[in-house]
């Protein structure tokens, strides 16, 4: 069984772990750097990305998440998780981890008054899948090598790109589990990649 | 189709906040102080709990011009207080975008029999609780995430840890309860006794629970998150600090890894003094903000 772990520095980690286990894989919160070796596909949960970003460099993190995704294990980020992944962030300078060619914008639904619930077509995943989006974000631009699963009102909000997976919504607060399956088989597929 | 203010994105808002810190400002320094230190929120306000309490009379919801002040500082969520019961402080708040309402007790109640019917707004709020009693009632309100009462702006963390306490062991005997004696419970408590019927299935509550009132150190952030607490709001203990930006960051760090106890005697270090705190039997009871609703 594969094991997926859910970088547990701040935000909705509970509702990952429980997905994961719904979907057939053992979870672990991840609070420290040596526990990456221990796992085969890592999730960015929901939660505030400032404060995230904060915590994964005060642990040593930075470095250590970007070689995980360059030994080809799975990464799946969720709204805050997506923005983390992002190379570039609109209106700061710096991106964050880099993991995927794209550019997002924060907050680009708007305030939480503005946050809704929708269902959307998912390319490889599935029809009308119950999505929650909360101050969430959209990517509005894509480098070479990145593949649009979803759009909502003509924004971009989950993409792919290899290993790499992100929403701006959070699959975890419902009780639909097709993306996380869809992840969890990314991931057992890397496994066997990786060990043969 | 598309839908706002629905109770999953309400409640799911509070969700994404767990294991963090959420801040009392006044302006938008402070508020670039506590996003830089790691903050999940800040709550906008016109005074830190301490100096309401030290100027007395009445305390209302923050003039307009701050709370606009300080969501135009940060991009994290912002959070402000309406006085209980008064629904148009809260409607302004609603409309000017505010995140997040705290139908506060720290402020003087507008309505001293009803608080507000939250479910009617697409914004989220919070509020406080000290028992089970009254978590069930403020969520049958609609409440979306709640927290601890304590004993705001006083940097005594004994109310926080007895009303946080007070929740968890009546939800362990509530869940220990046989389904026949629920109704007596709910008619003891004061409670909806569907919420409790639901709560005692899925052994917690239907809403993040966050600890506030009192917490001045790191160290009391840590406390709470160990006795259960979702996350942890700081009211008048960063900037009544000596080292506010030293003291949030050693906070934040102190919540996310609330066992590592080693870590947080290093955090604790060089910090500076703490807020001077109130001994609970120095309070006079018309200075109990905690009693001022049910």
């Amino acid at each position: 069984m594969s094991v997926i772990g859910v970088l547990a520095l701040q935000g909705a980690v509970r509702e990952h772990v429980r997905s994961i286990e719904e979907a057939g894989a053992r979870a672990i919160e991840v609070k420290r750097v040596e526990q990456l070796n221990q796992i085969d596909g890592l999730i960015l949960p929901g939660g505030e990305s400032t404060t995230m970003r904060r915590l994964i460099d005060s642990y040593g993190f930075f470095e250590a998440i970007r070689e995980f995704g360059r030994q080809g294990k799975p990464v799946f980020g969720t709204c805050a998780g997506l923005i983390l992944m992002a190379e570039t962030v609109e209106g700061q300078e710096d991106g964050h981890l880099g993991l995927m060619n794209m550019t997002v914008a924060r907050n680009a639904f708007g305030r939480q008054v503005a946050s809704f619930e929708a269902n959307l077509d998912i390319k490889h995943v599935g029809e009308s899948i119950h999505a929650v989006f909360i101050r969430a974000p959209y990517i509005t631009e894509m480098g070479t090598g990145v593949e649009v699963l979803a759009t909502h009102q003509n924004q971009i909000v989950a993409a792919k790109q290899g290993h790499y997976l992100c929403t701006a919504f959070h699959p975890e607060l419902t009780d639909d589990n097709r993306l996380i399956a869809y992840f969890a088989a990314m991931v057992e597929q890397s496994k066997n990649t990786l060990a043969s | 189709m598309a839908n706002t203010g629905t109770e999953r994105v309400k409640r799911g808002m509070a969700e994404m906040q767990k294991g963090g810190v959420i801040m009392d400002v006044v302006n938008a320094e402070q508020a670039k102080i506590a996003e830089d230190a790691g903050a999940v929120a800040v709550m906008a306000l016109e005074r830190v709990p301490s100096d309401i309490r030290a100027a007395g009379g009445v305390a209302r919801m923050a003039s307009p011009e701050i709370t606009e002040e300080v969501m135009n500082a940060v991009t994290i969520p912002v959070m402000a207080k309406a006085r209980i019961g008064h629904i148009v402080e809260a409607r302004v708040l609603e409309a000017m975008g505010a995140d997040y309402i705290d139908e506060s007790e720290v402020l003087t109640p507008a309505d001293d029999v009803y608080h507000l019917k939250k479910s009617d707004y697409t914004v989220p709020f919070v509020c406080g609780c000290r028992n089970l009693g009254e978590a069930a009632r403020r969520i049958g309100e609609g409440a979306s995430m709640l927290r601890t009462k304590g004993e705001p702006g006083t940097g005594n963390i004994v109310e926080a840890v007895r009303h946080m306490r007070q929740v968890q062991s009546e939800i362990r005997k509530l869940t220990s309860m046989s389904d026949d004696e629920v109704m007596t419970y709910a008619k003891e408590i004061g409670a909806p006794f569907e919420l409790l019927m639901q709560i005692r299935e899925e052994g917690r509550l239907q809403v993040v629970n966050f600890a506030a009132g009192g917490v001045a150190t790191p160290a009391d952030a840590a406390l709470m998150m160990q006795l259960g607490a979702d996350g942890v709001f700081v009211g008048s203990g960063i900037f009544k600090s000596t080292n506010p930006e030293k003291y949030a960051k050693a906070i934040v760090e102190a919540t996310t890894h609330y066992t590592d106890y080693k870590l947080i005697g290093e955090l604790s270090k060089d910090l500076g003094n703490a807020m001077k705190g109130i001994e609970m039997g120095t309070l006079e009871a018309n200075d109990r903000m905690q009693d001022r609703s049910e």
